[in-house]
């Protein structure tokens, strides 16, 4: 019973937590009260739905608590006036009474996550705030959660929740859904928010990065709401298409002793067919919208991988032109250096080397691990064993993660051994 | 909300009020805001070479010419809009011809 109970409520936490924080902020227009009110409110459901039993609608009943909580707490306050008119204006019922069961103020109090999400993402809030902010208000994690996953303290991490609030506060950012005129740029900036938080729980492979992996999950999660949000939007459809196309093939990227493994010794049995294919069929909706966008066009690359059978079923002509594509759509060497490997396996090695050199003398990545080990990878195909050598090295010298260094020295390993 | 938009730029770029008179994106850009009842008040500042800092440290006041911040760009005109929030102060001030071949600093007042 008391598991079925705390069940429930952690559901509902999931479920509800960003829903009821983004209404109460829509009727206090305060971010801390807030957020204290809708903990409050779960605090108290663990009690008394234990004692009455999971209310009909738990929304509905958690954003009732929270807004009683929240009119409780202006009334004690002297300078919650102006806060409380707005309150009253939703309010029915003795804020200072016992929620039944069953009842609760409004039937509708709107959703208003789209609100939220914009907010948190708005471009006058520093990036990393936005991040924090985002998942904070959303998805509910406590700044402890987002400390570790983001390798900060907490102390860092609240100061940057502190600072971004501050910011919504006293700069005058308005609390809306913003005209379709800037719609999709600030679309852009939420997907931005959403495809970093993927990524960092994505690139954490260890076992100790546990915390970190949950962040895809989170990512993929917030991806879904902003779909159910806009689900006009073909750019949403496209960045939860790539994530699932990315994230079916997770458990693959590193083996058993945490070594990075190359996409083309993947077991591609154990990649996830359920995510490709859900991943695959957003992608296509988004598509038939006819509005093309990064997001979609990096889906579609994953989606070449995702759906061949082995490396050399892989439409890399294919391949090569969607980077193309991508290279018109948002400009970065680190896509021409990914053009380039498609280039080297649909016309060539000397092709993509060409690339590659050509991004060398550029220097734009100087200092990017990835430059010198995709040399290094062509000229060792290319059966040119000492200058891979020399660029497995280099790239050594820049990498970042245990996993990539282990990959990087194997291949190392392999152009310097003696031949038999 | 209250904010008041900071023209900052290269003294030396600075057009007169005369060359401010004869713009005609200047005068729409003042003419649009005040119809929208956004434009409060606003004014042109003479170039920092005409400024006078004043410090009082004990009992002496210390007057010294030119202006207190030691920059490159510095304030060359203001204006104070009245709007609702920061978005529509962005749109108000990515308008002002300043904005596109200088910087336009968007500061909000303290609410009283």
């Amino acid at each position: 019973m008391t598991d079925e109970i705390q069940a429930a409520v952690a559901a509902a936490f999931q479920d509800e937590w960003g829903q009821v924080v983004a209404t109460l902020i829509k009727l206090t227009g305060d971010w801390d009260l807030a957020e204290e009110c809708t903990q409050d409110a779960f605090a108290v459901a663990v009690d008394r739905w234990r004692r009455d039993g999971v209310p009909r609608r738990p929304g509905a009943w958690l954003t009732t608590t929270a807004r009683r909580r929240a009119t409780d707490r202006l009334r004690r306050d002297a300078v919650g006036a102006a806060k409380l008119r707005l309150l009253a204006a939703s309010a029915r019922g003795d804020p200072s009474a016992e929620l039944a069961n069953d009842e609760v103020d409004s039937d509708e109090y709107g959703d208003h996550r789209l609100e939220l999400i914009f907010t948190c993402c708005h471009p006058t809030i520093p990036f990393e705030g936005r991040v924090a902010l985002t998942l904070r208000t959303l998805t509910g994690l406590s700044t402890a959660e987002i400390a570790r996953a983001f390798l900060v303290s907490e102390s860092t991490m609240a100061q940057r929740l502190v600072r971004a609030k501050r910011r919504i506060r006293e700069a005058g950012l308005p609390y809306v859904v913003p005209p379709a005129a800037d719609l999709p740029e600030r679309t852009a900036a939420v997907l931005g928010v959403l495809y970093l938080v993927f990524n960092e729980g994505y690139g954490a492979t260890s076992g100790a990065d546990l915390v970190r992996r949950e962040l895809s999950a989170e990512a993929i999660r917030l991806a879904r709401l902003v779909v159910h949000l806009m689900p006009g939007e073909p750019e949403c459809l496209g960045l939860l298409a790539l994530m699932l196309l990315h994230d079916a093939r997770r458990t693959t990227r590193v083996d058993r002793t945490g070594m990075l493994v190359p996409l083309d010794e993947q077991r591609r049995a154990d990649w996830d067919a359920a995510k490709i294919d859900e991943g695959v069929h957003l992608l296509d909706t988004a598509l038939k919208l006819g509005r093309p966008g990064p997001y979609q066009v990096q889906a579609a690359i994953s989606a070449c991988h995702a759906t061949a059978a082995d490396v050399t079923d892989t439409d890399w002509s294919q391949i090569a032109v969607l980077y193309e594509r991508l290279a018109t759509l948002a400009p970065s060497p680190v896509v021409e250096l990914n053009r380039a490997v498609a280039v080297a396996m649909a016309d060539g090695i000397p092709a993509g080397l060409e690339l590659v050199e050509a991004l060398e003398r550029d220097g734009a990545l100087a200092g990017y691990h990835l430059l010198p080990a995709t040399h290094a990878d062509l000229l060792r195909r290319a059966n040119r064993p000492a200058e891979a050598a020399t660029y497995y090295r280099r790239a050594l010298d820049l990498v970042g993660t245990e996993a990539e260094r282990r990959y990087l020295q194997r291949r190392l390993a392999e152009v310097t051994a003696p031949s038999p | 909300m209250r904010f008041v938009l900071l023209m900052c730029d290269d003294d030396a770029s600075w057009p007169t009020p005369e060359e401010i008179a004869a713009d005609p994106e200047h005068q729409s850009w003042s003419a649009q805001m005040r119809s929208r009842r956004i434009l409060v008040d606003g004014g042109q500042l003479r170039p920092s070479t005409e400024a006078t800092t004043v410090r009082v440290r004990g009992d002496e006041t210390l007057v010294s010419d030119g202006p207190f911040i030691e920059t490159k760009d510095l304030i060359g005109g203001f204006a104070v809009i009245e709007c609702p929030d920061l978005d529509t102060a962005i749109e108000v001030a990515a308008s002002h011809p300043v904005a596109r071949s200088a910087v336009v600093e968007i500061r909000p007042f303290w609410e009283t």
